[in-house]
């Protein structure tokens, strides 16, 4: 029966204080959400993989470290190893599971970086206006025009192969598009009546900008986000493809595909398996990213 | 379009009509970022643990021998000055050399992206072809089993691991069932058969008559192409369903409708001329991705194209052929986008 | 309309395409040899600055030198080619070829003293990368007329000291031995450069084959010299053509749209054998892998640490699995074939005798970095080794990059641990003794980065000494236990472990016969072939 009461008081006509009525909207937005069956098997897949990162080491059948020469290439279904074995004899299964976690770790640190400059970029320059606009949109359009897989690929060739390198190689090519949406939210934020009023009581361009204008350009940013994550993954994947992302001997799922490249006529579920894996959880980003849209940002979507 | 987003905030004198001030802005933005975009390549190179001195001598050369090579690339000089060489060189329309393997860098371009130039306009009509009706019978049926065939359709394009599924590809369609040709632009037999004309080998091949290679071409670019293709497609027919949603709830619509006017005249005749201007900016955009982003799809093709070639060339700190690569991807991205914004403004009804 | 789409195509192809090729199993043209090879590592094929494998096949095929090795009999050695006899004189300093009559350039000039003359001295002046091969004999820009001689069809060269003249001449067989058309390259000469800027793209040799064509990353063309004057080859044409996968070779192959492929990795290899119509040739080459320990780190300058690392590797099983076929256990700095070569190899994979080693030397929670070029054989190598060493407690953490990468990291002497590998340059031992075990002065300010025991830091322990008195002893047998008494010394004390030599597997339609790669000391041969 408290669940009822919980339920009729966040559905109310006639919220009783602020808190209140964002609690009621956000639970409105989740009931639309829930309704979306593609958005929630998303957003199921991305739980699952969330815990199979948190619980790999329980998972995992095996160390995915782990080789054996005598037993390299075995087939799909093999004797304990379901997914078979890799070029060193490692248990694929187990590297797809602790893979999870460098997907993860991938998607957290790009999701961080990339949308907070682009934030920071386009909401001065909106803000600002004048030259320094002129100026940070033509260093925008410079990272724009740039081919986005080979600018990553020189910054990861100029900082180095790794992990942390390929994520920020990474946000340095997916932040421009998120400074254009927070300019233009910005510009039209800044002549608001709303702003003008606060601008009397005598706040500062920076409180403007952070109290004020952030909040606002949030939303949008995040429904971006969540759409692009399936290509940051893909990024990733395709810098570990081309030996730029994780280092050996860890388990990426790009630079698994890479190796498993080789025996791809004779072995061919080596590179299979991590392939899928990909486009799994890209898959579920989209979906969830798609449903994400419909509740936030209705305009943009049909 | 962003650059024309900023032409009515430059200080240029009133007095001038206002189409010379776009003019101008317009080329100074390109002026603009194209010399950013070479400082960028440039100080990229530069700061690259690759020593171009090594890639070029190899790891047996005496000192003696690495000595003459460091200051024969000028390497010697502060970074500004090498700087300012290349632009001046690039002025003049004069890339450099290869350091690896001593030909003008503008010969190899010319070699290389009429590669790419091919690969992605088949794969653009690929995706037009396709993804324009499938976008359109999606909108009009909105909701129907086609609907939901070109959603699955685009949400599996824009998750796909484009190399994996180059690789799946290759490996059913050449490896397994011997359908299309394999990695390369033509088989072996059949390379420098017909004289080149454009570059682009399907058209050479026609106009040389020789349908031998024509067809050994094609086989092997309707694999890369369709791959590029239906991830264009992907793309152009969400974005054409959801501009002939926008079209066919607007009110002119129920008025032909109300009017007796016939379902195909009302979709093809009215909604779908209405979107044609968007189309165009959205077509103009998946063409510039196509052209600069296919750099794995080259990669698992063995396709000889800029994408390939500038990868390379950054791996072994070939910095004159990323430099010039780089300059030719970027300025097409950038004419492309004006080129859409052109045809924007002369298509669209309101912008006259 | 078919039968005129046919017509037309007969008539426009004519070379070499036929009409069946589509069909299931196609077969190359009987008089044309089609090969797919990776030849991205071209660069330039002039050969005074040529120094890659792909590439030191063009000059092999192209350009004939003062003496050669016959792909036929390839242990025979050194044989006469250009110069038909030479004399060794009394102080054994100089050495006088006579040159073969008769022999005409590609393009028609007859093949002097003069232009044997000329093309060492513009290899010595032009001093590009491979010009050590022929400046460790004491030729200098400056000297390098009196040196280098022509008298009427005698060419003198005289060098600073008494060497074996096995070890001259075996230099002689390198690329940069080739000998050049005077006449046509000073032609293209351009700014005082000898004409180096033509032939990085151009040739003018006097071999069996002439070079049509070189398209970087494409392919290589060439058609056979009917005048060479060893007789005209079989294939009359030769295409090279890049193709970069390992699976794309091998389906090309199976296909019949190419007569070899090689470079076949070894599951494709296994697959390729079960093929109709293939067959797979070995032949030992001379490229080594092996690990590098930096000396200038206090640990892995224990000689303790030095041995345990000797077994840790685990030889057979890499052997047996993903290097099945390709490479071979070999413990010594001089390829097996060699002048010298050893058998010796004493270590195997022992974890608990180097536990053992490693706690006598004190060394605990060792951690270290081991820079590995992006190839994927090194990195499963360097992998192995990883899991190796973690049940040692040893931590090693693998940094893979490009070769250009690593190897300027390994250069600067910045490496704890190098995964390499290392072919030689010229068949004669020096080139490897001269390296692994040679260096005079390692101090930092040597800057001698040529040398593999300057770039781990590695005074050699007295071996410099050892090579500088075998390279110029003339008695054969006693030259070779010399090397072998080097090698000994080497495998116990030195910072090297020496893991494995490499076997080149080609895998060819069964109708190919006498194909050659150059086994371990020269390049691949065309002219021999025939099908």
């Amino acid at each position: 029966m408290a669940d009822m009461t919980l339920r009729q008081w966040l559905l109310t006509d006639t919220p009783t204080s602020r808190r209140h009525a964002k609690l009621s909207a956000l639970y409105q937005g989740w009931l639309a959400f829930r309704s979306n069956t593609m958005a929630m098997i998303g957003l199921g897949i991305l739980l699952l993989l969330v815990f199979i990162a948190a619980a790999a080491p329980l998972l995992a059948p095996h160390d995915p470290f782990v080789q054996n020469l005598g037993n390299r290439l075995a087939p799909l279904g093999s004797e304990g190893h379901l997914l078979g074995t890799d070029s060193l004899g490692r248990d694929i299964l187990s590297r797809l599971i602790y893979g999870a976690r460098i997907t993860l770790y991938i998607v957290a640190l790009v999701a961080l970086i990339a949308p907070v400059v682009g934030l920071l970029v386009g909401t001065v320059s909106g803000y600002v206006g004048g030259w320094v606009d002129i100026v940070l949109m033509r260093i925008t359009d410079i990272f724009l025009a740039f081919p986005r897989l080979v600018l990553a690929l020189a910054f990861v060739a100029a900082l180095g192969a790794g992990i942390e390198n390929a994520v920020i190689a990474i946000s340095l090519t997916a932040w421009p598009p998120y400074a254009r949406i927070a300019r233009a939210e910005t510009l039209t934020i800044r002549s608001s009546d709303y702003i003008a009023a606060i601008k009397l009581q005598g706040a500062g361009g920076l409180r403007i900008i952070t109290k004020h204008i952030w909040p606002l350009c949030i939303s949008s940013l995040i429904v971006r986000v969540t759409l692009d994550m399936a290509g940051i993954i893909l990024a990733a994947a395709g810098l570990g493809f081309l030996g730029l992302g994780a280092q050996p001997p860890s388990p990426e799922w790009g630079a698994m595909i890479s190796e498993g490249r080789r025996f791809i006529l004779d072995h061919w579920w080596v590179a299979t398996m991590p392939g899928l894996a990909i486009f799994t959880v890209s898959l579920a980003f989209n979906l969830l990213g798609d449903g994400l849209r419909d509740v936030l940002d209705p305009k943009a979507g049909e | 379009m962003a650059l024309a987003e900023d032409s009515g905030k430059g200080r240029v004198r009133a007095s001038l009509p206002p189409w010379i001030k776009t003019t101008i802005l317009t080329i100074g933005s390109i002026a603009m970022t194209m010399l950013g975009l070479l400082f960028v390549t440039f100080i990229i190179g530069r700061v690259m643990p690759i020593d171009p001195v090594l890639a070029i001598v190899g790891e047996r050369a005496s000192q003696s021998t690495y000595d003459a090579v460091f200051l024969e690339l000028g390497l010697d000089k502060p970074l500004i000055v090498q700087f300012g060489y290349y632009i001046w060189d690039v002025l003049h329309l004069d890339f450099g050399t290869s350091l690896l393997n001593a030909r003008p860098v503008s010969e190899d371009i010319a070699r290389v992206f009429p590669a790419t130039l091919e690969l992605a306009t088949l794969g653009i009509i690929i995706g037009i072809v396709i993804g324009v009706p499938l976008g359109v019978v999606a909108a009009a049926r909105k909701g129907s089993w086609i609907d939901q065939v070109a959603r699955v359709l685009a949400l599996v394009g824009y998750s796909m691991p484009i190399f994996w599924l180059g690789l799946m590809g290759l490996l059913i369609f050449y490896g397994i069932l011997g359908w299309v040709g394999g990695p390369g632009r033509v088989g072996i037999f059949y390379v420098d058969v017909v004289p080149s004309v454009t570059g682009l080998i399907l058209v050479d091949a026609a106009l040389d008559g020789n349908w031998d290679v024509f067809k050994n071409a094609f086989s092997h670019i309707i694999l890369p192409a369709s791959l590029l293709g239906y991830f264009s497609l992907a793309y152009i027919s969400r974005m054409t369903r959801s501009f002939m949603l926008e079209q066919l709830s607007a009110e002119y619509i129920t008025t032909a409708r109300v009017k007796g006017m016939s379902e195909w005249d009302v979709i093809w005749k009215h909604a779908f001329k209405n979107t044609r201007v968007q189309l165009i900016t959205v077509i103009a955009l998946s063409y510039a991705n196509l052209l600069e982003g296919s750099v794995l799809t080259e990669i698992i093709f063995s396709w000889p194209g800029i994408g390939s070639y500038i990868t390379t060339a950054l791996l072994s700190a070939d910095m004159n052929a990323v430099l010039g690569g780089t300059v030719v991807v970027g300025l097409i991205f950038i004419l492309l986008n004006i080129l859409s914004d052109l045809l924007y403004r002369v298509f669209d009804p309101r912008a006259k | 309309m078919n039968t005129f789409a046919r017509l037309l195509s007969g008539a426009a192809i004519g070379l070499a395409v036929s009409v069946t090729s589509f069909a299931a199993v196609a077969e190359t043209p009987a008089n044309m040899l089609v090969i797919a090879h990776r030849i991205d590592d071209i660069t330039t094929i002039d050969p005074a600055e040529s120094f890659e494998f792909a590439g030191s096949d063009i000059s092999r095929n192209v350009y004939g030198r003062l003496v050669s090795l016959d792909p036929n009999d390839l242990a025979a050695g050194y044989k006469p080619d250009l110069a038909t006899s030479w004399e060794v004189s009394e102080d054994g300093k100089t050495i006088t070829f006579t040159m073969r009559e008769g022999v005409t350039f590609h393009s028609g000039n007859p093949v002097t003293a003069e232009d044997a003359a000329f093309s060492l001295q513009r290899a010595v002046i032009l001093n590009k990368t491979p010009a050590f091969i022929l400046t460790q004999f004491g030729f200098t820009a400056e000297n390098a007329t009196e040196t280098i001689r022509a008298e009427g069809n005698k060419l003198m060269i005289t060098t600073d000291k008494r060497y074996a003249t096995s070890f001259v001449l075996n230099c002689l067989t390198a690329t940069i031995g080739a000998i050049v058309d005077k006449e046509t390259v000073m032609a293209n000469e351009v700014d005082g450069d000898m004409g180096n800027e033509w032939l990085k793209t151009n040739s003018a040799g006097s071999g069996p084959y002439k070079l049509d064509s070189w398209k970087p990353n494409e392919s290589v063309t060439m058609s056979s010299n009917p005048d060479y004057y060893g007789g005209a080859p079989a294939m009359e044409r030769v295409i090279v053509r890049h193709v970069l996968e390992s699976a794309s070779q091998r389906l090309l192959l199976e296909r019949g749209d190419i007569d070899i492929a090689r470079n076949l990795n070894p599951e494709d290899i296994a697959g390729a054998a079960q093929a109709d119509g293939v067959t797979i040739e070995d032949e030992l080459k001379g490229r080594l892998m092996y690990i590098a320990l930096n000396q200038k780190h206090p640990e892995l300058s224990k000689p303790e640490v030095r041995q345990a690392f000797k077994y840790l590797i685990d030889y057979e099983g890499m052997r047996d699995s993903f290097l099945k076929g390709q490479y071979t256990i070999h413990q010594n700095f001089l390829p097996a074939t060699y002048l010298g070569a050893s058998e010796e190899n004493p270590f195997s994979y022992n974890i608990e005798k180097a536990k053992e080693l490693l706690a006598a030397a004190g060394v605990e929670d060792l951690e270290i970095e081991i820079g590995v070029r992006e190839a994927q054989e090194r990195i499963e190598i360097g992998q192995s080794f990883q899991n190796a060493a973690a049940q040692a407690g040893i931590t090693v953490n693998i940094t893979v990059g490009t070769a250009k990468q690593i190897l300027a990291r390994y250069r600067a002497r910045e490496l704890d641990v190098y995964l390499g590998a290392w072919g030689p340059d010229y068949p004669d031992p020096q080139t490897n003794a001269g390296t692994f075990a040679y260096n005079p002065d390692n101090s930092d300010e040597a800057n001698a980065t040529g040398l593999l025991a300057w770039r781990n830091s590695w005074d050699t322990g007295g071996l410099t000494e050892k090579v500088d008195a075998a390279v110029v002893e003339n008695d054969r047998d006693m030259r070779i236990q010399m090397y072998k008494d080097i090698q000994a010394e080497f495998r116990e004390t030195s910072p090297f472990v020496i893991m494995f030599q490499q076997i080149e597997q080609s895998a060819l339609r069964d109708n190919v016969t006498n194909w050659s790669t150059g086994q371990a000391v020269t390049s691949a041969a065309y002219w021999q072939v025939t099908k």
